[in-house]
């Protein structure tokens, strides 16, 4: 029964998307407003049948209702409750309804804050993401039924896969989805206005904070994605240009682009038609990343012939999506862009070389991506392309960016006196230089021409982030602080400044080891002695475990006590390794017990991994910095609407 | 002008430099048939997958070398890898190894084996080249039969 319900408020959920996508466009176009006005109410209603559909999907997992085929293919009576309700967003049909429900409260979300909008462009807007909430739908009902019934019902399900039972995974995915599904927000806005065939400040003064909470969201998905990979899959590694992570880290680069973007067309009326194209492509990625991920056609093109009729749909919704908002900004957005100037040294500049070298990276890693697939099409060979490509491909465009980021933020609009932006940075300068050749060659004992000039990017990144916050806090009484946008802008750069300091001090110095270690045995990694002093069997609520006691000193003095553990979980007998990990801000112990060798030994990977932390950290802070910009006193002075423009002084963007 | 020369010159160097490195950093998946032909190339890396042959995994006691013997259900390869195997890494289990040939090309020298997450997974090439060499064999046993 309960299961039925889930599924026919689906269907009714259906019905409204429909009402809520076609009634406010054609009003809109019409200057109906009765027909405009049903934007809201249809939304508000989507979300609720979306919500008690969901909400069937996790009482059905709850109850261990196995006459669910999706439950009964991805959870089990033992498994514990918080991950029979991870479960429900653990594989392709559970997902789609996440993301669908994600867009049913980024819609109702528009609709209450944006009442201040023009009436037609919330319409068109909620209209929009109605039609884009019609196609999710659609895809669900029709392809990917999460409500399936199976009968008869198994005895019991066949769990959710063991690498998904843990806390990080459990919350990732519902935020990275919240900033996929975030960029649809922006991509409505920019359809809306190319309807509207009319874009001024004011447009981007509403797109922009939304953009900016999808890219926080985005941000911080992929941030916990990262750190899940590196404890959980138990080798160590933060990144592996695995399409999976491609996926959401390119639209992550559109949207940073969009947001820098968003800044000169809401200041300065400028590169409109720029930031239409990045809204459509931020999203577009997102869309593409959603579905070839979920589809596993990314994996294999094969994935297509296994269920023709979910890859078909794909096929023709991205067509309708993505063709469709392109061939909207051919016809439209050629008339919009002004032609106002600005000098070449000028915080315009800056922003326009920040955004080519964003897509420059995006296009790569996109190329990188689809490569394999491309060439398996035209059968010129089944590929894999390795890390160190991506490596290098990326670090090309973003090393001119981070030393361009420092320059580029204390530039003024306009023009920009070469003299007063010199005299500004030359101490930043020097410190970073100094402590990027300092800090690799005293601290970790080797200088190297990559390292330092990692180094060195970093350093700069987070002194020069440090300017504006320092002049404002030493200013003199009574005269007006720094702006939240400005002061959000400092802090996210800062944060960029400590991830690439992290990264760079993380590939440069890490020490891996794979040993054989007896117990009792004490082995040595890059100065710390780490002794086998036990091994344990123990038992788990769902698996069991051996796990192995390793103590850590470091000049005989006593550091840290670690355990890893080898389990297995008992329904799908699949083996795991948890890894065990010491974390300091300036440094990671990471211990990995791999398998029996014989002869008592066991094989083990230790790993010693500097300043790891400060990449999540300075994730973790750019999307901080995010939060305190989408706070700045003009959007929220929007509600007062005509107000709206006098907040429009000299603040940076 | 300069500037925009400038950035112009750097951005051709830096489209060939990253070109040249797709090419070194590409890997081709060849089929252990193939292999065992002497099509593979001598001199770069590329990827094998098959099934790991059961009772074929062999190592030193206590020491971190193995050795196991990878089938395609037509021809072998010994492969060699010296690190920790993949927690899904089992006899019988499809599998996928970066590396190369040694010298004498006679066994293939991994410097990563890769087994997937999902137990039931097997890598699409793999299973595109067993399901080949499979029906060749039921081919060639309808054949015999059919001849008797």
């Amino acid at each position: 029964m309960i299961p039925e319900i889930g599924h026919f408020a689906l269907i009714l959920a259906l019905s409204l998307a429909v009402c809520q996508s076609v009634m406010p466009l054609i009003g809109a176009h019409r200057n109906d407003a009765a027909l405009m006005s049903v934007a809201g109410p249809a939304a508000v209603g989507q979300l609720v049948f979306v919500a008690v559909s969901f909400a069937c999907l996790a009482w059905s997992f709850l109850q261990s209702d196995f006459t669910v085929l999706y439950v009964a293919n991805h959870s089990h009576r033992a498994l514990p409750d918080v991950y029979k309700i991870a479960a429900v967003w653990g594989a392709h049909e559970g997902s789609l309804l996440l993301w669908i429900l994600l867009l049913a409260v980024w819609t109702v979300a528009v609709a209450r804050y944006s009442s201040e909008l023009p009436r037609a462009m919330s319409a068109r807007v909620i209209g929009v993401l109605g039609l884009l909430s019609f196609g999710f739908l659609l895809f669900t009902l029709l392809t990917s039924n999460p409500f399936e019934r199976l009968i008869p019902a198994p005895a019991n399900g066949a769990d959710l896969n063991p690498l998904l039972q843990d806390i990080g995974l459990a919350i990732h995915p519902p935020i990275l989805y919240t900033g996929y599904v975030g960029f649809s927000v922006a991509f409505a806005f920019a359809i809306a206005a190319m309807l509207t065939g009319h874009l001024d400040q004011a447009w981007a003064r509403w797109t922009r904070p939304w953009t900016i909470w999808a890219w926080m969201f985005l941000t911080v998905g992929i941030a916990l994605g990262s750190w899940w990979a590196y404890y959980e899959l138990g080798w160590g590694g933060w990144w592996f240009w695995d399409p999976v992570e491609n996926a959401s880290f390119m639209p992550w680069l559109a949207g940073t682009a969009l947001i820098h973007s968003l800044a000169v067309t809401e200041k300065r009326g400028l590169f409109k038609s720029w930031t239409l194209l990045l809204a459509i492509s931020a999203f577009s990625l997102s869309l593409l990343g959603t579905f070839l991920v979920r589809s596993g056609i990314l994996v294999s093109v094969h994935a297509f012939a296994t269920d023709p009729a979910r890859g078909l749909f794909i096929l023709i919704f991205l067509g309708i999506v993505i063709g469709g908002a392109l061939i909207l900004y051919a016809w439209r957005a050629p008339g919009m862009d002004s032609a106002a100037g600005f000098r070449p040294l000028s915080r315009e500049t800056f922003l326009l070389l920040n955004n080519v070298l964003l897509v420059i990276a995006c296009t790569v890693i996109l190329y990188g991506t689809l490569a394999p697939l491309l060439y398996d099409v035209f059968e010129w060979g089944k590929i894999s392309i390795g890390p160190p490509w991506f490596e290098f491909a990326f670090a090309l465009p973003m090393l001119p960016l981070t030393l361009l980021i420092g320059v580029g933020m204390h530039t003024a609009w306009r023009s920009q006196a070469f003299g007063a932006l010199f005299a500004q940075l030359k101490i930043p300068g020097t410190i970073a230089i100094v402590a990027g050749i300092a800090v690799p060659t005293v601290f970790y004992g080797r200088f190297g021409l990559l390292v330092s000039v990692g180094a060195i990017a970093g350093f700069w990144i987070m002194t020069v982030s440090l300017l504006q916050p320092l002049r404002s806090w030493r200013r003199a009484p009574g005269t007006p602080g720094i702006s939240r946008s400005a002061l959000g802008m400092s802090v996210a750069h800062f944060g960029v400044g400590m991830f690439t300091l992290g990264i760079t001090i993380v590939s440069a110095f890490t020490v891996e080891a794979d040993l054989s270690v007896r117990p009792g045995e004490t082995v040595e990694v890059a100065g710390y002695s780490f002794k086998l002093t036990d091994l344990n069997n123990v038992q788990g609520p769902n698996y069991q475990a051996l796990e192995g006691e390793i103590e850590i000193r470091k000049d005989g003095k006593f550091v840290a006590e670690l355990r890893p553990q080898k389990r297995t979980y008992l329904v799908q007998q699949s083996p795991m390794t948890e890894a065990a990990i010491d974390a300091g801000w300036n440094r990671d112990l990471f211990v990995a017990l791999g398998d029996p060798l014989g002869n008592d030994a066991w094989s083990m990977r230790l790993q010693y991994k500097p300043l790891i932390r400060f990449i999540w950290l300075g994730a973790l802070i750019m999307a901080f910095g995010g939060l305190i910009a989408a706070s700045d006193r003009r959007y929220r002075l929007q509600a007062t609407a005509r107000e709206g423009t006098a907040a429009l002084r000299e603040e940076p963007a | 002008m300069l500037a925009v020369g400038l950035a112009a010159a750097g951005l051709v160097i830096a489209s060939i430099l990253t070109l040249q490195a797709f090419k070194e950093n590409l890997m081709f998946y060849i089929e252990i048939s193939e292999v065992a032909k002497g099509n593979a190339p001598k001199d770069r890396n590329f990827r094998v997958g098959g099934l790991v042959v059961e009772g074929s995994v062999t190592r030193v006691p206590g020491e971190l070398e193995v050795e196991f013997t990878l089938t395609d259900l037509n021809e072998q390869l010994v492969v060699y890898y010296d690190g920790i195997l993949p927690d899904l890494f089992r006899e019988g289990q499809g599998i996928i190894a970066h590396g190369r040939l040694d010298d004498d090309g006679s066994r293939f020298i991994a410097d990563q084996v890769l087994a997937k997450h999902d137990e039931n997974y097997m890598p699409p090439e793999v299973a595109e080249t067993l399901a080949k060499h499979a029906a060749a064999q039921e081919a060639a046993l309808d054949a015999e039969t059919g001849q008797q």
